[in-house]
């Protein structure tokens, strides 16, 4: 459709390349052509539950924009039952607000996360401080639906919005020494107190990382979002790492620091116990957690009468899409 | 008079009795409203292990503040604690097999013989049967001495699930030390009255020696 206009028009009202070709596809879909393409689909993103009374977390207005453009990539959809919205928004492991798991929904509401930088240093060529907006804004946003294994053994299967890691990273162009990824979250004991706890064993701020390979898979994702809108405060906002064939604990929260690096980071857990948890720390049935088994999950919601207990699956269901990565290594040595 | 300070009596066994129900009752509203969150097998597990614990200390605290602050009204009341903390262990443990496991043999006999801090509990679990057992007034009079002794479990018991917390940490250890606090002082304090006491019988063991010799 053509507009008739007589100002000069302005770069931000010219749509975007990725955008018009979402289009293209929504069309093609709509004529029913969808099936025989290989491509992404606009779909509608999983929409939250209308009969639910939890919070809504709708996020700043150009996030909101650009979530209306979101593509749902086939291959990317886990088939699994999803965890419902209430759960998923109230049931987290974020020990920068508390132990229990009901802890960051109760105190992270007031956490601030807009406006949020992101400081992308090392081994890159375009290093610098972005804000998140033109972090996010040259990638259309994706919704992925992804198993997330607990290294407590319990598991959730999520919607996330976001974007492909490896497109985010490739924009600062690595150099050749850039061999590992170390990510960091906000480090505010004002915002969240069990930093400033007394008895805490972790080292803050949290750190996580990834091998190149590992940070350039096409699963490697860097979520903005669940539900079909933005991050709750809880879950990690506004941006956090998923990377579905590892244990949750490697998908760091509230990113505010992206460092390309020649040796491999020392994440916070492997810091704190060696022992038991490593840098990989890829879901693997076969190797137990040195105090409970992790031959098995349970799926949450669990009911009181039935555990839902289910088999763990090696690299938590995405072994065709990831087990190379690992094809010469001792799993039970690198943990 | 008599017939009051009776009725006063029933009166305080009855708020003691239930209040030590409450966490209990609690747990079953919570349970009954859907309030324990996605995991409410993890919660409810949780929630009877940490009282269980509390009551143990319950128990263990009754004669030091007896004999601290002379509150001996509370004696009569150390069986009934020790039974909750009975109680609410073989709950924790009743739902750990259902709600956790599902009554899964293996992966329950994996448990209970492979993890550590599993194990401890359990032994602690098995050394509280025989105290729950014998609890009863004809119990202790036909036991006489050994009675005495054999409740003397109850410290290996606390001892044993401080370990079944310890082995448990995580990430912080502010609970597991104000347990551990906690029965460091009511150990000690049971310790160090031994060690005076003995020293005095010692002392007064002595004195009428030397007042023999002369």
């Amino acid at each position: 459709m053509l507009i008739k206009q007589k100002d000069p028009i302005l770069p931000s009202e010219i749509t975007g390349e990725s955008i018009y070709k979402q289009r293209r596809v929504f069309m093609q879909s709509a004529l029913g052509l969808a099936g025989t393409l290989a491509a992404s689909n606009v779909a509608a993103l999983s929409s939250l539950p209308q009969e639910d009374d939890s919070p809504k977390y709708p996020g700043p207005k150009w996030l909101q924009q650009q979530q209306q453009q979101s593509i749902s990539p086939d291959q990317f959809q886990a088939k699994d039952k999803l965890t419902p919205y209430k759960d998923v928004i109230s049931y987290n492991n974020f020990y920068e607000f508390g132990l229990d798991k009901s802890d960051p929904f109760k105190r992270a509401q007031n956490f601030i996360t807009d406006p949020w930088q992101v400081e992308i240093s090392g081994e890159v060529n375009k290093p610098g401080v972005y804000n998140l907006e033109d972090f996010v804004k040259p990638h259309t946003l994706q919704e992925r639906i992804y198993r997330m294994r607990c290294v407590e053994a319990w598991s959730m299967v999520i919607p996330w919005v976001g974007i492909p890691l490896a497109d985010v990273l490739k924009r600062f162009e690595p150099t050749s020494k850039a061999k590992y990824i170390e990510f960091t979250t906000l480090h505010d004991p004002q915002q969240m107190p069990q930093q400033g706890s007394l008895f805490g064993t972790l080292d803050w701020p949290y750190v996580e990382g990834l091998r190149i390979d590992e940070a350039m898979n096409p699963l490697a994702f860097l979520a903005t979002g669940v539900y079909g809108q933005s991050m709750p405060p809880q879950n990690g906002a506004p941006l956090r790492l998923v990377v579905p064939w590892k244990y949750g604990f490697k998908n760091i929260k509230s990113i505010v620091k992206i460092r390309f690096t020649e040796h491999m980071p020392k994440n916070t857990w492997h810091k704190t116990a060696p022992r038991e948890y490593g840098f990989y720390a890829n879901v693997n049935p076969a190797v137990d957690h040195p105090r409970w088994s992790q031959a098995t999950e349970r799926r949450l919601p669990s009911s009181l009468f039935s555990p839902n207990r289910i088999e763990t699956l090696p690299f938590n269901g995405y072994a065709e899409e990831v087990a190379h990565l690992y094809k010469n290594m001792d799993l039970r040595k690198w943990i | 008079m008599d017939l009051k300070r009776k009725t006063k009596q029933r009166a305080l066994w009855w708020a003691i009795f239930l209040s030590a129900l409450t966490p209990f009752v609690l747990l079953m509203i919570a349970i009954v409203t859907q309030n324990l969150g996605a995991d409410p097998a993890k919660e409810i597990v949780l929630e009877l292990g940490t009282w269980a614990i509390n009551f143990l200390w319950v128990t263990l605290a009754i004669t030091p503040f007896r004999k601290m602050f002379g509150f001996n009204w509370m004696l009569p009341y150390r069986r009934m604690m020790g039974l909750y903390s009975f109680f609410y262990a073989c709950l924790h443990l009743l739902s750990f097999a259902t709600f956790i496991v599902g009554w899964d043999v293996k992966i329950l006999l994996s448990e209970l013989t492979q993890r550590p801090y599993a194990i401890v509990g359990f032994i602690a679990f098995l050394l509280l049967v025989p105290l729950a057992v014998t609890s009863t007034k004809s119990m202790q009079k036909r036991l006489k001495k050994h009675w005495l002794n054999l409740h003397k479990l109850v410290y290996p018991i606390a001892l044993l699930s401080l370990l079944h917390i310890i082995w448990q940490i995580r990430s912080d250890f502010s609970e597991a030390l104000m347990y551990g606090l906690m029965l460091a002082f009511l150990l000690g304090y049971r310790f160090f009255k031994r060690k005076t006491k003995k020293t005095n019988k010692r002392e007064k063991a002595q004195k009428l020696k030397a007042a023999n010799a002369r």
